[in-house]
């Protein structure tokens, strides 16, 4: 009866569609009761920001998201799992990071989708630079601490 | 091995990627990374501050007492920001 739930992860520089990713998770299906989508959207900073490149070490990317996605799949009875994180070049507005849970009931898709984003945001290797709207010179995103303090909770 | 840098590692270092091949005495990230500072201003700068550097043996988080001597691929970066 229990069949394993297989992650799907995806590392690309193309924008991706939450909805058709959402139809493709649950086709078929009618034993998910609930579904969590959530979608990472860079921000203009007040209009200080151009854009960001987003810049990632491929293999281990997808490598990494997938270790935390099955950390997520033993924590939580998931039904479906779905990331994908882009890389490259981003404007204010765009679609940045895509995380989609789906389970019997709702309590375990919101927690492991805000598991996966904790996870993703310390663990992931991807650097944000930004490109500054008045022109100053392009500058790394700095880590926050708070979100080492996130994904700490979850110890 | 291959060694890999990222973000402003990579930039302070100047390269992406190099081959290099440290000494037997080094058996460690830890050790690797004063290895590295000692090649040049750009290393040296890169690795000024350990406390921001990050490093990946074969693609997998490892700790600055890591062993590195089976090591394929090793990458530096600063903390990660994606998300």
């Amino acid at each position: 009866m229990t069949q394993r739930t297989a992650p799907s992860v995806r590392v690309q520089a193309e924008n991706f569609d939450p909805g058709r990713e959402q139809a493709l998770l649950t086709h078929g299906r009618r034993n998910i009761g609930a579904l969590v989508s959530f979608v990472g959207l860079c921000r203009d900073e007040d209009g200080s920001l151009e854009s960001l490149e987003l810049e990632h070490y491929p293999g281990m990317a997808e490598a990494e998201i997938a270790r935390v996605a099955d950390q997520a799949l033993e924590r939580w009875p998931l039904q479906g799992l779905t990331v994908i994180h882009r890389f490259g070049r981003i404007r204010p507005g765009e679609q940045i990071v895509l995380v989609l849970t789906a389970a019997r009931r709702r309590a375990d898709a919101f927690a492991a989708a805000e598991f996966l984003m904790d996870y993703l945001k310390t663990r992931a290797p991807f650097w944000k630079k930004e490109r500054r709207a008045d022109g100053a010179p392009d500058d790394w995103v700095e880590a926050r601490f708070e979100d080492d303090d996130a994904m700490a909770r979850w110890r | 091995m291959k060694a890999l840098y990222f973000a402003w590692v990579r930039e302070r270092i100047g390269l992406a990627e190099e081959d290099i091949a440290p000494p037997g005495e080094v058996v460690t990230v830890r050790q690797l990374i004063d290895w590295l500072s000692a090649r040049g201003e750009g290393y040296a700068a890169a690795f000024a501050n350990p406390a921001t550097i990050r490093a990946a043996v074969d693609k997998i988080h490892a700790a600055p007492d890591a062993p590195i001597v089976a090591a394929r691929e090793i990458a530096f970066f600063p903390p990660m920001t994606g998300g």
